[in-house]
C-alpha cells in the first residue's frame, strides 16, 4: 500500500505543478497511514534525493533516454509498470500539459477511477471522494471513486508546495520501456517570458486598450511583477496578440495568485478561464463593467493612466 | 481514410449553473444546449477541413447520450460529415463513455479520432487518452495544428512556454484546442443536408462506472470589491503587497 505520485521533469528540474503534486500526494499518504514514493522518468533528472523535502520516502527513477522524447503511451505503460511493483492505491499527477495526456490512458489502463483536475484533498472518512472544478470553474463536484486504486490529478495552483526536511531513496526501477510512436521532432519556447499557466502572477489586458501598439505597458507591469501576459478572447481573434496569451473559457484557463485585468469587461467565458484565481484586481473605466463583481480589487478609471503608476509603485516597493 | 469525431452535448457558455434534487443534479430547467465549443470549433472543424481536401475521406461523428443529444448532433452534421452514431446511454463517467466510444470505434477501423481538449461541463480532458489507452493507440493532447502527409501526422502540441512538434503514424487519436481551426457557422445547405444524412443509434457496450457525482456545489461567493479611487494607485499597490501579500 502506497501513494504513487508522477514527478514531471523539464531540463533536468521538476516542474513547479509536480512539486504541488510532490507535496499533496506525501499529505494524502500521511491521511491514509501509509508512505508517499515519487516516479521519475528520464535521463536528465536532476538531483533526486532532495524530493524526500516535499514529503517522498522514495524515488523509482526510469532512466532511458527514450523517456526524453514524451509520448503518453510509453509513460503511461512505465508508470503503470512502477505503480503494480510498488503496490501503489492511489496515483497522483499534476494536471499539467503530460498529465492530461497521461492520467486518463492510465486510468483506463489500470481500470482506476480518475478524479481530474482536483481542487482538494481526498475525504476519506467515508470512501474516497475529491473535490474537482466543473462547468468551467463556476461549480465544483465532489467525486467517490469506488475502484480499488484511484487516480488524482491535481490542478496547478489548488496545493501549495510544502518544503520540509528528508532525503528520498532513489531505486532505479527496472521497465521495459517502449519505443516511441510519438515522434517529438522539434520544439519551440518563448524564452525569458512566464508561461502563462506556470506563472503565479498574470497580467491580462482587454480590447480597452484600443490597439497592440499600447501592450507596451502591460509588458512593463508583467515585467515588474514576473508575471505572464494574457489577453481577452476579442484581442486574440483581432490579433493584436498571439492566441497562445488567449485565457477563458475556450482558451487557456489559469488559477494565478494574483490576475489584473486591464481594460476587460468580464464576459462570463472570460470569467470561467480566470476564476481560480486567487487575487483578481480589476481596472476598468466603466463602474459597470461585470468583472467587478468577481473582483477583489478595483480601480474605476482610465488604464492608460493607471497602468504606468501601478508598475512605478511596484518599482518602489521591490526596490 | 476514416475520422471520427467525438461530440458532446454540453450547456452553453452562457448558462446558468444550479443544481436540484439536493445538490446531486445539474438544474436543466431553461438551460440553451449546444455543441460542446473545443468538440465543435477545433476537432469537428479541422476533420470537416481534411475532407474537403481529400474528398474519399469518409468523415463520422460519435455521441453518447440518450435522444436528447439528437438535435446538438444533427447540428453537427450541419457543418459536415456524413453520417452519425449515437450511443444510447446516460453517464457522466470519462471511463464508461471512453468505452463505448472505443466499442464502436474499434468496429469502425478509424484512422483518425478526434476528440476536443475538454467539455465545458466536466472539464474532465479524459475522453481522448481513456479512448487511445483501450484501442492502445497513440494519443497526441492538446493538439494545436494536424497536419496529414500519406498516413503521418504532423502535430503541434503546447507544453509549459512553448509548442513542440510531434510526428505520428496513423491510427492516432488527437484531443484538439484553439488553433486547429476556426469556428464555422452552418448554411442553409448544410442544414438541409444534415436532416436526410444516416444518425445511427446503438446500444451501450458492458462496461463498469468508475466514478460517481456525489454533490455538487458553488464557489463561495466573493466577498465584493474593495475599489481604490483611481488617484491613489499607490494604495492599490500598498494593498495587494500588504494586505493581499501576492507580491
Amino acid at each position: 500500500m502506497s501513494v504513487l505520485i508522477f514527478a514531471d521533469i523539464a531540463e533536468g528540474q521538476v516542474k513547479k505543478s509536480s512539486l504541488e503534486a510532490l507535496s499533496y500526494g506525501s499529505k494524502v499518504a500521511a491521511q491514509l497511514g501509509t508512505t508517499a514514493e515519487a516516479v521519475v522518468l528520464g535521463d536528465n533528472a536532476g538531483d533526486l534525493a532532495s524530493l524526500g523535502k516535499y514529503g517522498v520516502k522514495k524515488v523509482h527513477h526510469v532512466s532511458s533516454s527514450t523517456l526524453d522524447n514524451f509520448d503518453a503511451q510509453v509513460y503511461t505503460k512505465v508508470i503503470a509498470e512502477v505503480a503494480l511493483s510498488a503496490g501503489a492505491d492511489v496515483i497522483v499527477l499534476s494536471n499539467n500539459l503530460n498529465g492530461k495526456a497521461i492520467a486518463p490512458r492510465l486510468s483506463a489502463r489500470l481500470k482506476a477511477g480518475l478524479v481530474s483536475g482536483a481542487v482538494a484533498l481526498p475525504d476519506t472518512a467515508s470512501g474516497f471522494v475529491v473535490r474537482k472544478n466543473v462547468f468551467s470553474g463556476k461549480a465544483y463536484a465532489n467525486i467517490s471513486v469506488s475502484t480499488p486504486v484511484k487516480i488524482i490529478s491535481l490542478n496547478s495552483n489548488a496545493y501549495p508546495v510544502t518544503e520540509g526536511e528528508g532525503t528520498a531513496e532513489v531505486v532505479p526501477a527496472n521497465v521495459t520501456v517502449d519505443a516511441p510512436k510519438v515522434k517529438v521532432t522539434g520544439s519551440t519556447k518563448a524564452s525569458g517570458e512566464v508561461s502563462l499557466t506556470e506563472a503565479e502572477i498574470v497580467v491580462s489586458a482587454g480590447r480597452g486598450l484600443k490597439g497592440p501598439e499600447n501592450w507596451g505597458m502591460v509588458e512593463d507591469l508583467a515585467h515588474v511583477l514576473h508575471a505572464a501576459t494574457a489577453c481577452s478572447r476579442p484581442v486574440a481573434d483581432a490579433d493584436w496578440r498571439p492566441h497562445h496569451e488567449h485565457v477563458g473559457q475556450t482558451g487557456f484557463a489559469i488559477a494565478p495568485n494574483l490576475y489584473v485585468a486591464i481594460g476587460i469587461s468580464g464576459a462570463i467565458q472570460h470569467l470561467a478561464g480566470v476564476n481560480r484565481s486567487k487575487v483578481i484586481v480589476v481596472i476598468n473605466k466603466d463602474p459597470e463593467a461585470p468583472f467587478f463583481k468577481a473582483a477583489d480589487y478595483g480601480i474605476v478609471g482610465d488604464a492608460f493612466e493607471i497602468v504606468p503608476k501601478m508598475t512605478e509603485a511596484i518599482k518602489k516597493i521591490k526596490g | 481514410m476514416k475520422i471520427l469525431v467525438c461530440i458532446s452535448k454540453t450547456p452553453d457558455t452562457t448558462a446558468k449553473i444550479a443544481f436540484t434534487d439536493n445538490n446531486t443534479k445539474f438544474d436543466n430547467n431553461g438551460v440553451q444546449w449546444i455543441i460542446n465549443p473545443y468538440d465543435e470549433w477545433y476537432a469537428l472543424v479541422r476533420a470537416i477541413e481534411l475532407k474537403e481536401k481529400d474528398p474519399s475521406v469518409v468523415l463520422h461523428l460519435i455521441t453518447v447520450g440518450g435522444a436528447d443529444a439528437e438535435p446538438i448532433i444533427r447540428k453537427a452534421l450541419a457543418l459536415g460529415g456524413d453520417e452519425a452514431i449515437r450511443v444510447n446511454a446516460d453517464s457522466h463517467d470519462s471511463f464508461y463513455i471512453a468505452s463505448q466510444i472505443a466499442a464502436v470505434a474499434k468496429d469502425g477501423a478509424y484512422d483518425l479520432i478526434f476528440t476536443g481538449k475538454e467539455t465545458i461541463d466536466y472539464n474532465g480532458s479524459s475522453i481522448g487518452g481513456m479512448v487511445a489507452e483501450l484501442l492502445d493507440l497513440p494519443f497526441v493532447s492538446l493538439a494545436a495544428k494536424l497536419d496529414l502527409a500519406g498516413t503521418t501526422a504532423t502535430l503541434t502540441r503546447e507544453i509549459e512556454g512553448g509548442e513542440e512538434i510531434n510526428e505520428v503514424n496513423l491510427p492516432l487519436v488527437v484531443s484538439a484546442q484553439k488553433g486547429m481551426a476556426e469556428q464555422r457557422i452552418p448554411n442553409m445547405r448544410g442544414i438541409m443536408a444534415a436532416r436526410t444524412k444516416p444518425l445511427k443509434v446503438v446500444e451501450p457496450a458492458a462496461a463498469d462506472n468508475l466514478t460517481a457525482v456525489t454533490g455538487f456545489g458553488l464557489p463561495p461567493a466573493k466577498a465584493g470589491v474593495k475599489l481604490v479611487p483611481a488617484d491613489n494607485v499607490e494604495e492599490l499597490v500598498r494593498l495587494l503587497h500588504e494586505e493581499a501579500k501576492v507580491f
